[in-house]
């Protein structure tokens, strides 16, 4: 397996009327070719700055990349000028992204085979008819039904299930290395929810791409990701394998995240569910400590003098960022 | 409807899926809405007559819009002269009709330029943001700052009279006016997500601006422009009155209403009647405008 994506050390940092809002302070993951990678945590803790970020897409400003490194195929992405040439190059071609929410990402003005054949042209040089047949082509992929007359239909005429196939369809147009998938179904019910996700790993195993998910739902990366990195405030706190993470968690905020989540199957009252007591920080002025300190149950006298520790290895790929051995408490 | 034929039922196929109603062109879509409402099928009449009117003028009309006679002045209206004449002893309807070539030509042209204009100063300004956003503000502001009127008749005085400056003038003078409208819509369409999304697939600039926000923020504009029509006909009428209007002999609108002042006591025909033609046009133009608006934005078509 080869390395697609290495983001090393990505700070995006906005800057607001209350204060320096560190967004992305310091994240770092790799994406091998062909690889489905799950980047979890709860609301505001970075995960879709991180990937719009990797992708440029930051409205500058009142955001800014301040450091970091994303190579991509070998180069360094960050170098490229936000809307210039070369990264338009990449984005929709190399690397594209599926948004939250199908109600709004579908211009409204616009009919589907418009926008789907505006990437084919953009990237493929393809002609007009050419364009049209390999969009209805896509749209019959992505499972859109009489796909040869919904093609001319506007986005208000598509369920939100539906728009969001098309965005899928719009995703894979150009067989991408890699995508970036962002909450990719939380806007719609949980019976669709399915639908796409195994629509979605389908794909992805077909035309051999990379796909991150970026989500707060343990459970669809539990079932579709081969590796996890969990976020908070801002950074990674813990990365590993699918089986590692949710096998043998070992970082406070993981262990609480995975208690938190109802399981099917166990006995109703034998186990209660466990908040992770507690808010998440705010993100301006944070303090150089551990954010995750004040709510963690395991948090002794170094955690409070020491500054935010670094990942070390704690297993085979499994990464943390925590003073504090948890195994065997 | 009921003289429409009873739908067939929709075909299912094999997996139970229905299909979809027959696909219909774009122009067809746009047309059937359009035309679905009366008060825009009047509108749509109205300008069409007028367009009529004015390429078939010579053929409507027995007499010269310009060559006096002074034996017949204001007369009242009668078999040979229908409204009555002027004070040159002109045909009054003769006037109109010629002078609706005038009125369209100046209302087009002034109308569609500074829309053209004004629309890519707003649109360029919303999109870029930052030190672009605040010099075309600053302009438009400037722009603002003069009173209408006083700009026309500084360009009147600089360049002289006649319809070009006329075309200028009001043209100029609704730069701001629409840069401002523009800016305003395309800001708000701007923070959606498909603008975005269309970064995401790597759109350039003008391409994002053309493509998604323009046609997001153009059918309010729809209105403002059509309206814009009616107003420069009137812009016109002032001018006229001021003198840097259209040249005497030249037949508009607006200067008849203002020539006929003067005899409203014994032929109020000669103000009213170039008056109706006015409001006809800005009617129209407005009726039309809405149902263009309605008809060209999907969202507002109603029906699938």
């Amino acid at each position: 397996m080869s390395l697609i994506l290495d983001v090393q050390n990505l700070k995006t940092y906005f800057h607001t009327d209350y204060g320096l809002v560190k967004a992305a302070d310091g994240v770092s993951f790799q994406v091998n070719q062909g690889e489905i990678i799950g980047l979890v945590g709860e609301s505001g803790c970075g995960k879709s700055v991180s990937i719009l970020s990797v992708m440029q897409l930051i409205p500058i400003p009142p955001g800014r990349i301040v450091d970091g490194k994303v190579l991509f195929e070998g180069q360094d992405i960050l170098k490229y000028e936000a809307n210039g040439l070369k990264m338009r190059a990449i984005r929709g071609a190399k690397m594209t992204m599926i948004f939250q929410e199908p109600m709004t990402s579908l211009n409204p003005v616009l009919t589907i085979a418009r926008q789907i054949t505006e990437i084919l042209e953009l990237h493929l040089d393809m002609d007009k008819q050419a364009a049209r047949e390999r969009a209805i082509e896509l749209l019959k992929m992505v499972g859109v039904p009489d796909a040869e007359r919904r093609i001319d239909d506007y986005p208000h005429q598509f369920s939100g299930g539906m728009r969001q196939r098309v965005m899928i369809a719009m995703a894979i147009a150009c067989n991408p290395e890699i995508i970036f998938a962002d909450e990719p179904t939380t806007a719609v019910d949980v019976t669709t929810q399915a639908q796409l996700l195994e629509l979605m790993m389908d794909l992805v195993r077909r035309i051999n791409t990379s796909l991150v998910i970026v989500t707060h739902n343990l459970g669809v990366v539990a079932r579709y990701a081969q590796r996890i990195y969990v976020m908070y405030a801002g950074r990674i706190v813990e990365s590993g394998p699918s089986e590692e993470i949710f096998g043998n968690p070992l970082h406070p905020y993981t262990i609480g995240l995975l208690h938190s989540v109802p399981k099917l199957g166990e006995k109703h009252g034998v186990k209660k569910l466990v908040p992770i007591l507690g808010i998440p920080p705010n993100l301006i002025n944070m303090p150089p400590t551990c954010a995750f300190m004040p709510r963690c149950q395991y948090r002794t006298a170094r955690c409070a003098q020491e500054p935010w520790p670094e990942l070390r290895q704690v297993g085979n790929q499994h990464y943390i960022s925590c003073y504090v051995d948890i195994r065997g408490k | 409807m009921a003289d429409k034929p009873e739908p067939a039922a929709p075909a299912i196929d094999a997996v139970g899926i229905m299909a979809a109603p027959p696909h219909h062109s774009e122009w067809r879509r746009i047309a059937r809405v359009y035309f679905s409402r009366k008060l825009y099928l009047i509108g749509f009449i109205l300008v069409m007559l007028l367009f009529f009117v004015a390429i078939f003028a010579p053929l409507l009309t027995p007499y010269d819009p310009i060559k006096t006679d002074l034996t017949s002045i204001v007369k009242a209206p009668s078999a040979q002269h229908w409204l009555g004449t002027d004070q040159l002893g002109r045909d009054i309807l003769c006037r109109i009709i010629f002078g609706t070539r005038t009125s369209l030509l100046i209302g087009f042209s002034a109308v569609f330029s500074s829309a053209a204009i004004g629309m890519l100063m707003g649109l360029t300004a919303a999109h870029f943001g930052g030190w672009v956003f605040a010099l075309i503000m600053r302009i438009t502001d400037a722009l603002m700052a003069l009173p209408g009127i006083i700009l026309v008749l500084l360009i009147a005085g600089l360049v002289g009279g006649g319809i070009g400056v006329v075309i200028f003038a009001l043209g100029f003078g609704g730069i701001a006016g629409m840069c401002r409208m523009m800016c305003g819509l395309a800001l708000s369409v701007k923070q959606n997500d498909y603008v975005m999304a269309g970064r995401s697939i790597g759109m350039s600039n003008w391409r994002i601006m053309l493509t998604q926000i323009f046609p997001n923020a153009f059918p309010p504009l729809m209105v403002g422009i059509t309206m814009g029509i009616g107003g420069v006909v009137l812009g016109e009428a002032g001018l006229s009155f001021l003198g840097i209007g259209v040249e005497a002999p030249t037949p508009s609108w607006g200067g008849m209403v203002f020539d006929g002042q003067s005899y409203l006591l014994d032929n109020p025909l000669l103000s009213l009647a170039p008056g109706v033609a006015i409001m006809i046009l800005v009617f129209g133009f407005n009726m039309m405008g809405d149902g263009i608006r309605d008809a060209i934005d999907p969202r507002l078509r109603g029906v699938l």
